[in-house]
């Protein structure tokens, strides 16, 4: 277990075919049922709704950070921000990258969600200042430990 | 994505990784993870830091709910409540989820469509 989530696939499809199903916001959405309001353009913000039936309520708010073509497309966003009482602004966004390796089959994806240990400035205690980080490495102790104790 | 991971919170848990984002706070916990309760005179024993400061990041895990006090007699002891943990062990399962659903439909998505 770490802060991030990290995920490998192998894509039988060229480059240039997954850079656009990523990018060009119709067939994004397509995959990933979210109906967007209009095209992805870096440091732009992107809205839109879910698409899932009976989850249409739900809205998509993403913040687009990085697109250099057939190599890496970033995000930052607030994942399925359901509760209409919260205000998910005041969370700290995780950062989502997409990034694209040319194989001899076709595309390597790597896809990467980080950021869930980001706590908003104004909530954060002072000892969380100390001595930050290494613990990532660490995790594994506590994973270890759950695992034994369920 | 099946309905339970769309109801995915914003992160309720930032907290609690902030709080174990810390290797004193980490160790702290490995400390407690046996399920005994410890002193803080104990907890301090092998580190280079003091009291005060194993005091401080003791208050850290106990404000997110990972440690808890408890009394023994004149003595004030703290342990470990493992169900935070748990609860982030839980929340990344399912992230890892939804990403691995999405990830197969824009599979599908590419090598199938015409282009």
């Amino acid at each position: 277990m770490t802060d991030r989530i990290e995920k490998r696939i192998e894509l039988k499809a060229p480059i240039s075919r997954v850079w656009q199903a990523l990018t060009d916001y119709r067939e994004f959405g397509e995959w990933f049922r979210v109906k967007l309001d209009g095209p992805f353009a870096p440091g732009q913000a992107s809205s839109g709704h879910i698409t899932y039936p009976g989850y249409e309520h739900v809205r998509w708010e993403a913040v687009i950070q990085a697109m250099e073509p057939e190599r890496l497309l970033s995000f930052t966003w607030h994942p399925y921000a359901v509760d209409p009482k919260t205000d998910y602004s005041q969370e700290s966004p995780t950062l989502v990258e997409f990034r694209l390796e040319k194989t001899s089959n076709g595309t390597l994806l790597v896809v990467t969600e980080s950021g869930f240990d980001k706590v908003p400035a104004n909530r954060r205690p002072e000892a969380f200042r100390m001595n930050e980080g290494g613990w990532a490495e660490q995790m594994t102790n506590i994973e270890s430990y759950v695992r034994q104790n369920p | 994505m099946s309905a339970k991971t769309r109801s995915r919170p914003a992160k309720p848990q930032a907290h609690i990784f902030a709080a174990l984002g810390d290797e004193t706070r980490l160790s702290l916990v490995n400390r407690l993870s046996s399920g005994q309760a410890h002193s803080i005179a104990r907890l301090t024993e092998g580190s280079k830091l003091t009291r005060q400061a194993i005091t401080k990041h003791l208050r850290v895990l106990q404000d997110v709910g990972i440690v808890r006090g408890v009394r023994a007699g004149r003595e004030s002891l703290f342990e470990l409540d493992p169900q935070p943990i748990r609860e982030i062990r839980d929340y990344l399962n399912l992230v890892s989820e939804e990403w691995d659903q999405a990830l197969a439909r824009l599979k599908a998505f590419v090598e199938s469509k015409r282009f």
